[in-house]
């Protein structure tokens, strides 16, 4: 038998109980969300990550994601085309195309007829980023941010191409961005979870999945941890009716007792991991509910947000929880915004997306920047594809729709390093194919976790007899987007 | 044979003591001391792949390692380190030089990988094939080191323990192997009657019975096919985006069928594999081999069908590939495998078996895709033969009443003449008749738009004379408005007839349930092109069903068309009729795979653009809510009355004449004898039909025409390389073997002896089931990269003993659990569990934490909720509110009853959302094949346990049961609770602390009534009669504390 390097080192019996007779109350969360069979806690901040990392000296600490689902059209938002109108209605020439592949919901068009934005554009800031009219609160953080025009894809539909951006491969199974940083850095929270999801309410478009935040061959405790804002923001976080927190009590001391005495008869540390999670769980009861109270907050805090942002659920209270999440040291934020899918009747379905995420996106960067968090955090905007210059379906006067285009599309990211106040990469005129300084997915990837301090070719994970990585064999930093 | 040595012991140490190095064993074993370190950090760059060799050196074989290099020299000189190129090259302290490459970002070997290599090639390199290609022999087996009489598996247990200086520990008391043993056979604990039973039970045997009794329980084939789905990676949805329904249970239901009957593995696995090619396959077999349809779909809009199809062929290869085979096949799909000897080719070769179904790639979002086959349950067999019986006798009065109907027939037509008017068309499910005779009613309207900006004014109407009274007149501009009805959708049955004259080129809008958008969704019967043109569309260019006749539609006269559609979304549903003449079409587009209503208003001579409106007349339009019958079609072609038919001598009537005479007399000239008798059948011929459109369906494997593989360059779908035959690897096939050309002689192969793997890797994953790890721990990687067996004596003995046994899974199972390894306790000091943490060497009995499913299910078992019920379609237990609306918008109906009992193997799995409890204690999200077990430990997992609705009623339960068990004190009842819960009696401290927290529940409860009653009320099932509240909710605080017990969800 050759037993694998990775054979966990175990403690004693003693150094394991007296930990936990001791100092349960004290472990970090991520000691105990991160500890299975056997597996010890590393470092001194018990963060439960490689001991390898960071593998230098990290600018972002941690991520907040804003993660907007359906395909946001750059051609609306961050790629001007004025070019465009005089061309209205006129076939998309096939030598942009080049007979590269479209979905099944346009390839049978009898005509590609090129359409405008209905949406004009100006410069901002003293960068001088074009920034449509439908993103007024970002385009006043102008020299914050760093646009990228020049994102592109392989996939061409919503479940791969989301899957592609969030795991790093269009296929189910792969570990989720965040659970590679929880498994490569561990956390910074003593008493939350290192990996937080939240999803807008109420707004429609395209189903997300599990598997977005899924920790794929990772072990389990490094998925993320959905909050809601429907019933109790952690899964069956609530004790149930007619049980008080002092019953609560009195039952973890008697388990516990139970428990030691199990342990006293077979000797498994396991169970004295046990006794510490639930001790753990009895503190997430507390700690949940109090980040989820906006009490506290003071009301300029909803002036900058917005007063959305004291409905639960909206993408204004999921932005000022991510903030408040970050304050307390969670490491990958991650926010799902539904609706950006316009396959038809553009107009009207993205002013309704802009006017629900513009203000609370720019005021999470006015937020972190004010308490000075901005330099540490990295902020990440964006969808999964961009969307066709010509129209799907059928073109009105009123109306238009735009298909997926993964050729091309834009990204914003502010903060944790990045060089603000430029707009990277171009496409052509049809915003179609890129021009200058493509970045793909792996580009993207590589470049956040350089941010983070990790070597994105080196965080691996053996399964199946191979190392994978979340770029898999690909993937550069892009220097010229970091500060 | 015995291994000469075993090093395991040295590494284990040195892992447990950061200040030990780890040191080269000596002496070197190849394969398990060399390859895994040339696999692990050379062949990635000089292994298998051609494509990545570098330096043209190769070391996974003997002839490539000793090769002379094209740099001079060899890598590896037997007998003489200091000429062995490898080894200069991985101690180089020169960055340059040193190999594994720093500026790749290797890592440099360690101390004891180099001095194994310096070993390796002292002693003489020895070669050898990798171990899990050479066909598993039985090995002798030692005897025990005091002659004592030993099974095989102690004996080779107790042989390896010997050499680390270990002895094994004494056996677990009665009460612990009975709880185990039901937890490994049933995934359940056992009820305390049995545990005493077992107990007291002195006579010989008693221990081989208890297992007996566990095997022959249903229970034990519900826990098997637990294991089996995850490896199946069955699922209730499809998995893709919208993550429709699928309906798969009837081939779950066939997998616990057959490990409660002990199906041979080797028949088990052909009929999954290949079942529907077996010859005279039966209906069972069939349904077996819905396991290779098992993977994901999707039904996303937009998606490339050839994309997802080579996805889904991919899918049932690597997962036949993990599941018996234990081979990472997937490595080889985008290039030739990095570790092991299989190429790219070989993938695709590989592929090539599960190729040929019949599919697209998209797949319908509501139900399954074909192919498909009706798969009633035995109770729907019984019922169905019974309707076949009834339907053949209504079907022979009906005949014999035949004679009878012709006389009548004769009478009637003989009376017609006096009634010259009369006329007849079928009037059951008639929605819609625009006759346009008489005084007209029906408003004709003009103008309108795509979008609407314009809304259509009314204009006069115009009729002249038509085909039957008069007809409609139609200029291109107006059409006739019904109004809104036939806003049929996809799965509607429904039919359109009407009599036209086109003028012109013909071409325009017959009828249509439509906006103005031509590419509207909807459904349109159409001239175009001078020919018939159906369309009934969701979304034009993806989602619709689209034909043309090839007969034209002839300008000019009068002409019948009518169409029929089944509400079966396919075009083979469609039937077309010019002139009562069934017509054969072209279909243009055939995928109509999403909800197509539109809620426009029915139009005549218009609909689906203001350009296409009709031009000549249109009279008596029809549409019927149902499918007409070929003779109802027919009938409507004819104009005539039915006094003129009857006119018609009997012999030189047309089918038209003949059927509507047929029809009108069978409507309103039989006698109510005849009547009955079609009124009967044609009830028989409904229910039957009925019940067999409820009986469900299960996706199934069949081969459709050949299709040719390709090698797909980097893996992509459209990149096709050179053809490829189906054929296995060769590496495994071994040389001279009968080659397995389709997919049926693969099955047949993999359950063969002549294949070395899938005894192994499945004797293996049973291993995993008792122990919590396999003889090989990477139960899903038998190759290079793999680990090497702890013991592969004792790993080959049972594998060879399992196929000498006839594939008996029952019979593997007893005979391990009989061992006295089994047996074992699983206490141990600090010592042991330092020196072997994962329990490797076996010097200890298993203890580790249950599977979801179990944690689940022991716990509804104890409170006496658990529903035994074998099989169905799954169900809906609790789970929070909004889980799968927050994220999709599709609502989750949690069931009642019975339903949030069953056992955790039939809740329904939704692979975007699955289950949460379940995904808490680690389950496999079944997106993918998963045969490796996760065990975490969380704080979310308490919260789960103490929390959890079900598992707060499965407490209350729980002591309501012990309330009722008329019991005199608290400790008796904790007593009792401690025995439902952990299958033993509790300790005097252990009755203590429960008493002490008893005590303190009970007096609180007992100041706090609502309390109470407000715990009570969690969950569905009544707590009426299960005792004074007060009580209960004390009761169900302490059983609350005894089902989140480490103990209780752990196997010990």
């Amino acid at each position: 038998m050759r037993l694998q390097a990775s054979t966990p080192i175990r403690e004693t019996r003693r150094h394991f109980f007296g930990k936990a007779a001791t100092g349960v109350g004290s472990l970090a969360l991520s000691q105990l969300l991160g500890r299975d069979a056997g597996l010890a806690a590393t470092g001194p901040q018990g963060a439960g990550g490689l001991p390898a990392l960071p593998h230098h000296e990290p600018k972002a600490k941690r991520v907040i994601w804003l993660f907007q689902s359906g395909g946001p059209s750059q051609l609306e938002t961050f790629d001007p085309k004025p070019g465009l109108a005089k061309l209205r209605g006129q076939d998309l020439p096939e030598s942009v195309r080049k007979g590269q592949r479209l979905t099944t919901m346009t390839a049978s068009q009898t005509s590609f007829p090129l359409v405008e934005s209905a949406f004009g554009f100006q410069r901002h800031g003293d960068s001088g980023a074009w920034l449509s009219e439908l993103l007024p609160h970002t385009a006043a953080i102008a020299d914050d941010i760093c646009i990228v025009r020049s994102m592109h894809t392989d996939a061409i539909n919503h479940d791969p191409a989301v899957t592609f951006l969030q795991t790093g491969a269009q296929i189910a199974g792969r570990p989720s961005f965040g659970s590679w940083l929880s498994y490569g850095l561990g956390s910074e929270s003593s008493n939350l979870p290192s990996f937080v999801v939240m999803v807008t309410q109420g707004t429609g478009g395209q189903p997300l999945y599990d598997r977005l935040w899924g920790s794929g061959f990772l072990p389990t405790r490094y998925q993320g941890v959905k909050f809601r804002s429907v019933g109790d923001p952690v899964l069956y976080l609530s004790d149930p009716a007619g049980f008080t927190r002092g019953q609560r009590r009195s039952f973890l001391d008697a388990l516990g007792r139970l428990n030691r005495m199990q342990y006293e008869e077979y000797g498994d540390p396991e169970i004295v991991t046990r006794i510490a999670q639930y001790e753990m769980a009895f503190r997430m009861q507390r700690s949940v509910p109090e980040l989820t109270d906006l009490s506290g907050e003071p009301d300029p805090v909803f002036e900058l947000y917005g007063e959305d942002a004291r409905k639960p659920g909206t993408y204004a209270y999921n932005c000022l929880l991510a903030r408040r999440l970050a304050e307390r040291g969670v490491r990958f934020i991650q926010l799902y915004h539904r609706g950006w899918d316009q396959h038809g009747a553009m107009t009207s379905g993205i002013r309704r997306q802009a006017e629900a995420t513009d203000r609370a996106s720019a005021a999470l960067v006015r937020d972190l920047k004010q308490r000075g968090m901005l330099d540490d955090t990295l902020v990440v905007w964006g969808g999964e594809f961009g969307r066709t210059v010509y129209c799907q379906g059928t073109l009105t006067e009123s109306e238009y729709g735009r298909d997926h285009h993964p050729r091309c599309f834009s990204i914003w990211m502010a903060g944790g390093g990045i060089r603000g106040g430029q707009t990277y990469g171009s496409t052509d005129e049809f915003s179609y194919n890129i021009t200058e300084n493509p970045v793909d997915v792996h580009d993207l990837h590589a470049t956040m976790l350089h941010l983070l301090g990790v070597d994105h070719t080196k965080l691996t994970f053996k399964f199946q007899g191979r190392r994978f990585r979340l770029t898999d064999v690909h993937g550069n930093v892009v220097r010229p987007l970091l500060a | 044979m015995l291994r000469p040595v075993s090093h395991a012991l040295s590494l284990l140490l040195a892992a447990a003591s950061a200040a030990a190095a780890p040191k080269a064993p000596d002496p070197v074993d190849y394969n398990e001391d060399v390859r895994p370190i040339l696999s692990d950090r050379c062949y990635s760059c000089h292994g298998p792949d051609a494509g990545q060799r570098q330096a043209g050196l190769r070391l996974d074989t003997q002839d490539g390692a000793l090769a002379r290099l094209a740099s001079g020299g060899h890598a590896v000189v037997r007998g003489d380190p200091g000429e062995s190129r490898l080894l200069l090259r991985v101690r180089s302290d020169d960055p340059a030089v040193r190999m594994p490459p720093a500026y790749m970002g290797h890592d440099p070997l360690g101390r004891a990988e180099i001095d194994t290599l310096r070993l390796w090639i002292e002693q003489g390199a020895e070669w050898d094939g990798h171990w899990s290609f050479a066909p598993p022999r039985r090995p002798s087996v030692p005897e025990a080191p005091n002659g004592e009489a030993l099974g095989a598996i102690d004996a080779l247990v107790l042989a390896r323990l010997d050499e680390e200086g270990l002895a094994q520990s004494p056996s677990a008391d009665r009460r612990t192997i009975a709880r185990r043993a039901a937890l490994d056979l049933t995934g359940l604990a056992p009820d305390p009657e049995s545990v005493e039973e077992f107990v007291s039970d002195s006579a010989p045997g008693a221990y081989g019975r208890l297992l007996d009794r566990l095997l022959a329980s249903p229970r034990y084939g519900e826990h098997m096919a637990g294991m089996w789905l995850d490896a199946a990676r069955y699922a209730d949805t499809n998995g893709y985006q919208t993550d429709g329904t699928r309906f798969m249970w009837r081939w779950r239901d066939w997998v616990i069928d057959a490990f409660n009957r002990n199906r041979p593995f080797d028949e088990f696995t052909i009929e999954q594999l290949a079942g529907d090619m077996l010859p005279d396959a039966t209906r069972e077999q069939v349904i077996a081999s819905g396991f290779n349809r098992n993977h994901r779909t999707t039904a996303e809009g937009g998606s490339v069908n050839e994309e997802f199809r080579v996805e889904y062929v991919a899918d049932r290869a690597e997962t036949t590939a993990t599941v018996w085979l234990g081979l990472t096949l997937a490595c080889a799909r985008c290039h030739d495998h990095k570790f092991d000897p299989l190429s790219q080719k070989e993938y695709y070769s590989f592929f090539g078996y599960f190729n040929n179904v019949q599919e697209k790639g998209m797949v319908w979002n509501f139900g399954n895709e074909d192919p498909v086959v009706r798969a009633p349950t035995p109770d729907q067999e019984q019922r169905l033969a019974e309707l076949e019986s009834e339907l053949a006798a209504e079907e022979s009065r009906w005949k014999a009443m035949q004679p009878r109907a012709a006389r009548e027939q004769a009478d009637w037509e003989a009376g017609l003449a006096s009634s010259p008017a009369a006329d007849w068309a079928p009037r059951r499910g008639l929605a819609a008749h625009a006759s346009f005779d008489g005084d007209l009613r029906v408003p004709f309207m003009t103008g309108g738009s795509i979008d609407r900006s314009s809304a259509p004014e009314p204009v006069p109407p115009r009729t002249a004379e038509g085909r039957l009274g008069s007809a409609g007149v139609f200029d291109g501009t107006a059409y006739a408005d019904l109004g809104r009805v036939g806003n049929y959708n996809y799965l509607d049955p429904f039919s359109v007839s009407a009599w036209i004259h086109p003028e012109g080129s013909g071409d325009g809008s017959i009828v249509a349930s439509m906006g103005e958008n031509p590419i509207g969704s909807g459904w349109g019967l159409f001239v175009r092109g001078g020919k018939l043109w159906w369309h009934q569309s969701q979304r034009w260019t993806d989602l619709s069903v689209r034909l043309e006749t090839r007969r034209a539609v002839e300008p000019g006269r009068w002409q019948h068309v009518l169409l029929t559609y089944d509400g079966k979304r396919k075009a083979r549903g469609i039937r077309v009729y010019m002139d009562g003449e069934e017509q054969e079409v072209d279909v243009l587009f055939d995928n109509l795979d999403w909800p197509s209503r539109s809620s426009a208003t029915l139009k005549v001579g218009g609909g689906g653009g203001v350009d296409h409106r009709f031009k000549g007349r249109i009279d008596e339009v029809r549409v019927y809510g149902r499918e007409l019958s070929p003779e109802e079609a027919r009938s409507l072609a004819s104009a005539r009355k039915l006094a003129e038919l009857a006119g018609v001598p009997a012999a030189e009537r047309t089918s038209v004449q003949r059927d509507k005479l047929r029809m009108a007399f069978l409507d309103s000239g039989a006698s109510p004898a005849v009547r009955d008798a079609l009124r009967d059948v044609e009830e028989a011929r409904r229910r039957h039909r009925s019940f067999l459109e409820d009986i469900p369906t299960v996706m199934v494997m069949r081969e459709g025409p050949h299709r040719q593989a390709y090698v797909l360059e980097r893996g992509r779908y459209d990149a096709h390389g050179e053809p490829v035959d189906a054929g296995l690897p060769a590496a495994v096939s071994g040389p001279g073997g009968p080659p397995a050309r389709n997919r049926l002689e693969l099955a047949r192969w993999i359950a063969s002896r002549s294949n070395p793997l899938t005894a192994r890797v499945i004797v293996n994953r049973l291993w995993q089931m008792l122990f919590g790890t396999g003889i090989v721990k990477t139960v899903d990687d038998f190759g290079s990269q793999g680990e090497a067996p702890s013991n592969r004596e004792l790993l080959d003995w049972l594998a060879v003993d399992f196929m000498d046994s006839g594939w008996d899974i029952k019979r593997l199972f007893k005979t391990v659990m009989l061992s006295a390894t089994y047996r074992q306790s699983s206490k141990a000091g600090p010592e042991l569990r330092e020196r072997d943490p994962e329990n490797r060497l076996l010097a200890r009995g298993p203890r580790f934490r249950l599977a979801a499913a179990s944690i689940r299910d022991q716990a509804l078992a104890a409170s006496g909720l658990l529903h035994e019920r074998i099989g169905g379609p799954s169900v809906m237990p609790y789970q929070p509110h909004g889980l799968w609306e927050e994220l999709s918008g599709i609502a989750y109906e949690a069931g009642s009853g019975a339903d949030l009992y069953r056992r955790s193997l039939y809740t329904y799995w939704k692979r975007t959302v699955a289950p949460p409890s379940m995904m808490n204690f680690d389950a496999s999200d079944r997106e993918v094949c998963t045969v490796h077990v996760k065990r975490t430990n969380t704080p979310l997992q308490a919260l789960n346990l103490m929390n959890d609705p079900a598992f707060v009623e499965a407490a209350r339960n729980a002591a309501g049961l012990v309330l009722q068990a008329g019991l005199g004190g608290s400790a008796e009842r904790i007593d009792l609770l401690f025995r439902r819960v952990l299958s033993r009696p509790p300790t005097e401290s252990e009755t203590e602390v429960l008493g002490a927290l008893l005590a303190g529940l009970a007096d609180e409860y007992g100041k706090n009534l609502d309390a109470a009653e407000a715990l009570l009320g969690v969950g569905d099932s009544s707590w009426d009669g299960q005792g004074d509240p007060r009580e209960l909710a004390a009761y169900a605080g302490v059983a609350s504390a005894l089902l989140n017990l480490d103990e209780a969800i752990t196997k010990q």
